[in-house]
């Protein structure tokens, strides 16, 4: 079986960390994102991944050569030289996905949830249309596009755009499978998937929809990177705890790589990501961040929803919040106040940030 | 023989020292570890021939002056009284109520000094420059040089330049005048007193022409007796051949507002190299790290891991915890700093409580450092309604949860917060 990951472009949103690293190798609790959707895809039996991108990355394509051996798949990179939309890249690798009559998947890389794909398989197969979407319930639905589907048979009615009024709280989770059929209907164009193609083939009644359980996120941002990290280990809490961290000293969900070294008199956690060869001195307490590798936080620092970039320095005694974000290599002095700064690779702070900014 | 008489007026006066005032009188208030008073007297105790220090102000008594009271008579090898006056007399009323007293055994010459200042009291060369100018009866103003926009705040003084006698004198001008400040500090001989006196009757013969001032129901004595210094003499003086000014360049500086007091304490510790050694901490084995200049009272107990300074002063019976990180601040006695918490630009009151990994921090209000004639703002608590960044001040008895930070904030006394709080005031 086959996939496309949507993955896009420079990921401006994930900045400064993709100013760094293209955005499908940035670390989700310790695994590159891409990472979390392909080994669940492989799982699921897709022997070819196709990752669909408009800028290509060296970095990226070594990368994914080093996980076809690893995990003995193939992946191919389909690269768009002009923006095509949403579909307009489904278009572009349609010689790849209809080799066979089997369906494939299509994903979205910002997308982070307890891949169901086994279940869309077997779902897809027993409608036998052309096209199964994921759908989610969230609390602010007009922030997405709704979904309005009947509940038996998940037969899809129409879409809905970031709705004025309520009208479902069920939203497109970005994830779908198709029949290679579908491919006809999209034309090598700037295309939008959602406006053009979806709205047809719901008309005909060739869209379904399928219910995710469990959590889901668009970590495609800091604010919801962060929130995506605590549901992912709260799943993890219930699927595999013995991957968390516990003991004095460590709260609620926490991950570490096995080379972080971590001081005395910490207090981590909850929700707590560190990554490989992180260094956490004495007394620093952490709640809610991600610590990406190479890091190290100094003595008695406190650091609350934080992003902090690869081998960057925080001082000691520095109080970090409020959805801060540190690119990769920079260092923050000792003593200082950071409340809801994002600073790009490379800097040095040197003074307080008492109100939220970007710091160049 | 000499005297000296130390004005330290009353509560109604100094409000910008609100909270802390609420719980010490302002004279009182530890500067680099001891009260602001103390300064004062140590240096006129250096004077010899001083013969008794008078504390004139309208404080009634009460526990903190009388114990003061007390040690400063132990301590000190020149008697120590305090003279209540009935009402608040003003600057020169205060004195000239009490004048028998000040003048009880004849003294040649008496000292005046403001308590709200912070100086080096340069008191001996004050007499040899009342020798050398004037005639017997001189009397000295202190003077310092501001820059022009602040000097405005202050007394003004022109001067002539080869005589060094003050031809006029303005208090808080509202254009420029000079750059020469009145430091609150003055040399007088008794016939001052004949100039008060003076005033005094004037103020007496304009009430029986003026009995009532608008709806004012006050004491007509009162009223008469209440008398400036600065606006009803140095104003009538200047010009006469009798006032004389004595220009400074050594440290002075108003302690007005709570963050002046953290500038003070900066000021003298800095002097305790020369002048008091023992009061500076060192770095010992076992203790905390020190960085610059640091009191520490022997009855605190600190963690060596915790790091001090510079410019920190830490009152009797304080706790300070693992890794706590203190600058530029003062705490006062009693209180707790628990593991990890760092303490920047504020002042812990009393028995207040900082819990772990907390931050107190404020913003502090310095003379420009570019500007040698620069003194510390005394800026309103408010600029465009927004509270103005300033020093933090905890009051007494405030306890502050782990974790959270106080940032540009005031907090009355017996709080207990429980979440951060910014650039606010907390009542």
């Amino acid at each position: 079986m086959k996939a496309l990951i949507l993955v896009g472009g420079y990921g401006t949103r994930l900045r400064p960390l993709t100013l760094s690293v293209p955005k499908p190798l940035v670390e989700f609790c310790n695994k590159p994102i891409l990472l979390h959707q392909v080994e669940a895809l492989v799982k699921a039996g897709v022997r070819h991944v196709i990752l669909a991108v408009s800028y290509m990355s060296d970095l990226l394509e070594r990368e994914m050569k080093a996980q076809e051996q690893r995990l003995g798949i193939k992946i191919s990179l389909s690269h768009e030289e002009e923006p095509l939309g949403t579909a307009g890249p489904l278009a572009l690798a349609r010689e790849l996905l209809t080799d066979n009559e089997e369906p494939f998947f299509v994903l979205n890389s910002d997308v982070i949830c307890d891949f169901p794909f086994q279940d869309m398989l077997k779902f897809h197969k027993n409608h036998g249309k052309e096209g199964t979407i994921v759908v989610t319930k969230v609390e602010e639905p007009s922030k997405y596009g709704v979904v309005v589907y009947e509940g038996e048979s998940g037969r899809i009615h129409r879409f809905v755009e970031k709705p004025q009024v309520f009208v479902s709280n069920k939203i497109n989770a970005g994830m779908y499978i198709f029949s290679p059929s579908m491919l006809r209907r999209i034309q090598l164009r700037p295309t939008s998937i959602e406006k053009e193609i979806f709205p047809v083939m719901a008309e005909e009644g060739h869209l379904y929809a399928m219910e995710l359980q469990g959590f889901w996120m668009d970590i495609g941002q800091p604010k919801d990177f962060l929130t995506g990290m605590c549901m992912y280990l709260q799943s993890v809490r219930q699927q595999a705890p013995e991957r968390l961290r516990t003991g004095p000293g460590f709260l609620g969900n926490v991950l570490v790589d096995p080379t972080a070294v971590i001081g005395e008199n910490c207090t981590i956690g909850p929700n707590v990501t560190i990554g490989a060869g992180v260094v956490l001195e004495d007394g620093v307490r952490i709640k809610r961040c991600t610590v990406l590798k190479g890091a190290h936080i100094r003595s008695h620092s406190w650091l609350e929803s934080c992003i902090v970039g690869w081998s960057s320095s925080v001082g000691q005694w520095v109080r970090m919040e409020n959805v801060t974000v540190l690119g990769e290599d920079v260092i923050v002095n000792d003593e200082l106040y950071i409340n809801g700064a994002n600073v790009l690779p490379h800097k040095s702070i040197t003074d307080s940030v008492p109100e939220p900014r970007i710091i160049m | 023989m000499l005297k000296a008489v130390i004005l330290i007026r009353g509560p109604q006066k100094g409000t910008r020292f609100r909270p802390l005032s609420f719980e010490v009188p302002k004279p009182l208030f530890p500067v680099a570890g001891v009260p602001m008073l103390q300064h004062h007297i140590e240096a006129c105790a250096q004077v010899p021939n001083m013969k008794e220090i008078l504390l004139v102000g309208f404080y009634q008594p009460n526990e903190e002056l009388n114990r003061f009271l007390s040690a400063a008579q132990q301590d000190f090898k020149v008697s120590v009284r305090y003279l209540q006056e009935y009402a608040a007399l003003g600057t020169g009323g205060g004195i000239y109520h009490f004048r028998d007293q000040i003048l009880s055994g004849s003294p040649e010459a008496f000292f005046v000094l403001n308590a709200d200042v912070c100086s080096e009291f340069p008191l001996m060369d004050m007499l040899k420059f009342q020798k050398e100018h004037g005639d017997a009866h001189s009397f000295i103003i202190l003077g310092t040089t501001a820059n022009r926009k602040q000097s405005l705040n202050y007394g003004c003084i022109v001067e002539n330049e080869q005589s060094c006698e003050v031809l006029h004198y303005v208090e808080k001008p509202s254009t420029f005048v000079s750059d020469i400040i009145n430091c609150g500090i003055y040399l007088f001989t008794p016939e001052i007193f004949q100039h008060i006196g003076g005033v005094f009757q004037k103020n007496q013969q304009d009430l029986m022409l003026y009995p009532y001032d608008g709806d004012e129901q006050s004491n007509g004595w009162q009223r008469a007796e209440a008398i400036r210094l600065e606006q009803d003499i140095f104003t009538a003086l200047a010009g006469q051949g009798k006032l004389y000014v004595y220009k400074t360049d050594r440290f002075w500086s108003q302690i007005k507002s709570a963050g002046s007091a953290i500038y003070a304490s900066r000021l003298y510790l800095n002097q305790y190299h020369k002048t008091h050694p023992e009061r500076l901490a060192e770095n010992k084995e076992g203790g905390p790290k020190i960085c610059g200049n640091v009191y520490v009272h022997p009855t605190a107990n600190i963690d060596p891991t915790a790091v001090l300074g510079p410019n920190v002063s830490i009152g009797t019976g304080v706790t300070i915890g693992a890794g706590v990180r203190v600058r530029e601040s003062i705490i006062l006695h009693g209180a707790t700093l628990q593991d990890h918490s760092c303490v920047l630009n504020s002042i812990v009151g009393w028995e207040s409580t900082i819990g772990k990994w907390a931050r107190v921090e404020g913003t502090p209000s310095d003379p420009n450092p570019n500007d040698p004639y620069s003194k510390i703002d005394s800026e309103t608590l408010f600029r465009d309604g927004k509270l103005t960044p300033s020093i933090t001040i905890l009051g007494c008895n405030v306890t502050i949860p782990s974790e959270v930070i106080i940032l540009n904030s005031i907090v009355l006394p017996h709080k207990d917060l429980n979440r951060s709080f910014k650039n606010q005031i907390i009542l």
